[in-house]
């Protein structure tokens, strides 16, 4: 239940509850706000729509960065690295060395690429399968990948790695998703300005709906001054305005929030084809309810402080004379 | 007593003094014209009382409140125990008559049935009635005048201060509006009207006062009416 403090509406005359008559009192200055939006459409559609954009671009972003870590946490289980084993080792000795290292508690499976395997793999995969057949040698070692168990810490990890990497027998360990955790460190930093960027595009609305409602306050002065002179409050004048840029949130909100599903509805075809390039199951992630929500709220926020910074400021200058 | 001034003067800020010194009081239940041609200080005199206007020296007092206790926190507060009626109207253009007179009952949070019930009352007692729904801009300047009348009287407040109600006004309209103060007179509301017309307030029969550079000059006290 919302405390409201009126202190100067005692007044002589008085007759329903307060809590019944605060309440209608809002109702009807809420809807004479929005009535007075809609009998300018056009100006009102204009602002409406600098808010939604403005709302509707970091809203975007975020998706994006969404789905973009989304695609990459399916990368991010796949922990693999390749022990490379020295020159020297036999392929029967590699054998039992895999068959060692599958019975480790913190490794779920280990997989041999035996150096003729991988030539092979080689030849097939670079095109240079001729020139390939003139080496008289195979320069490739008998390689281990390992899938360490699901149950291991990134410590665990590290400490894992560096057993595998410590053993007489391998030459080179290598952490194939070395690339995957530089790509969050990326994510991470388009993040943070995603942040900061939205950070000002919020204060560049509260600007906007300031400026809009210091125009309109301007326009209805000789109505605040009449009102003021029959004894209405700052509070009682600044009303109406404030639902003014309450209205200006919430429909610029909605619209980002329209723009936002026509962008993604826009991107579901070719997202798909991407999907199905890939093989993988990965669809666009769309808005949850809470991120839709939030949009709405940050556009009801911002509209309302953009409302009574002008309406605080603005206000109090008039005073009938 | 509804309206004391004691020692009241008003200093602007060029340094022109619209009241030197002014002493008046206003019994409760009185109706008293402030005369004096403009610039006598009639408006500057309404103002303090409205609480527009700060004395520079001295004291108001309304109604037993000291007005320069009033905070001006408060001072809409204090701004609804007070009809005021203006020589411009000061209508809302934008609304139909009905919304004009609801006005101050809507700042006083009001409810809708007894706010509707009052500002019918409230037309009906200046003749306005069946133009409720009208815009005010189709009013005649008369008509307008009852308007806003009716809404310095919806809330019933005890004292009503009118600032050249009949400035605009024909004699015959002039003499309808001072009817109507009449009839809130007799209620009992206490009146304070600045006005320079002379006849009219002689013809009424009415206490008036009148002012010269912001000094009080002439008392007259009620007279048999020429107008009965």
């Amino acid at each position: 239940m919302a405390v409201t403090r009126h202190s100067d509406a005692v007044a002589p005359v008085r007759s329903s509850g307060p809590l019944a008559t605060w309440f209608s009192r809002h109702v009807s200055t809420a809807g004479g706000s929005l009535g007075r939006l809609i009998r300018q459409p056009f100006a009102s559609l204009m602002i409406v729509l600098v808010i939604a954009v403005t709302l509707a671009i970091p809203a975007a972003l975020n998706l994006v960065v969404k789905n973009a870590q989304a695609v990459s946490s399916g990368w991010d289980n796949a922990l693999d690295f390749s022990i490379y084993l020295k020159r020297d080792i036999t392929e029967s000795e590699a054998e039992g060395l895999a068959r060692l290292i599958g019975q480790r508690a913190d490794v779920a499976y280990v997989q041999l690429i035996t150096a003729t395997d991988a030539l092979e793999e080689f030849k097939r995969q670079s095109g240079f399968g001729d020139a390939l057949d003139q080496l008289s040698d195979n320069p490739l070692p008998h390689t281990l990948v390992v899938r360490p168990s699901p149950a291991n810490t990134s410590q665990s990890m590290i400490l894992l790695q560096e057993e595998l990497a410590n053993l007489p027998e391998s030459d080179l360990v290598q952490v194939d998703t070395e690339w995957v955790q530089r790509f969050h460190a990326i994510l991470d930093i388009v993040r943070r300005a995603i942040v900061i960027g939205a950070t000002l595009l919020g204060l560049a609305i509260i600007v906007i709906i300031g400026n809009t409602i210091r125009l309109d306050i301007q326009n209805r002065r000789e109505e605040i001054e009449v009102t003021k002179l029959i004894g209405a409050s700052n509070a009682f004048v600044r009303r109406p305005f404030l639902w003014s840029g309450f209205w200006y949130g919430l429909l610029g909100g909605a619209l980002a929030l329209g723009l936002v599903q026509y962008g993604l509805f826009l991107l579901k075809d070719p997202a798909a084809r991407l999907a199905g390039l890939y093989q993988s199951g990965v669809s666009v992630l769309a808005q949850s309810l809470e991120e839709s929500l939030a949009i709405l709220g940050v556009g009801v926020l911002l509209g309302l402080v953009g409302s009574w910074f002008a309406a605080a400021r603005h206000m109090r200058r008039i005073e009938p004379r | 007593m509804m309206i004391q001034l004691e020692d009241c003067t008003k200093r602007f800020p060029g340094g022109q003094e619209a009241l030197s010194g002014l002493t008046l009081n206003v019994d409760k239940g009185e109706m008293l014209f402030i005369t004096g041609h403009s610039g006598a200080g009639k408006s500057t005199l309404l103002k303090l009382i409205a609480l527009i206007e700060r004395p520079t020296s001295g004291q108001v007092i309304v109604d037993g409140q000291n007005t320069r206790r009033v905070k001006r926190r408060k001072i809409p507060a204090y701004r609804r125990q007070i009809g005021m009626v203006f020589q411009d109207h000061k209508l809302l253009y934008d609304r139909p008559v009905a919304d004009n007179v609801a006005l101050p009952l809507v700042i006083a949070g009001v409810g809708r049935r007894e706010a509707a019930r009052r500002v019918r009352a409230a037309l009906d007692q200046v003749g306005l009635l069946h133009k409720e729904k009208r815009n005010p801009e189709t009013l005649s300047a008369g008509e307008q005048q009852r308007v806003g009348i009716a809404r310095a009287i919806v809330t019933r407040p005890k004292l009503l201060i009118a600032d050249e109600p009949t400035g605009n006004l024909d004699p015959d309209l002039s003499l309808e509006v001072m009817r109507i103060f009449r009839r809130f007179n007799e209620v009992g509301v206490t009146l304070l009207i600045a006005s320079h017309d002379i006849s009219l307030i002689d013809r009424l029969g009415c206490p008036r006062i009148e002012l010269d550079a912001g000094k009080l000059v002439e008392h007259v006290d009620e007279e048999d009416p020429l107008w009965p």
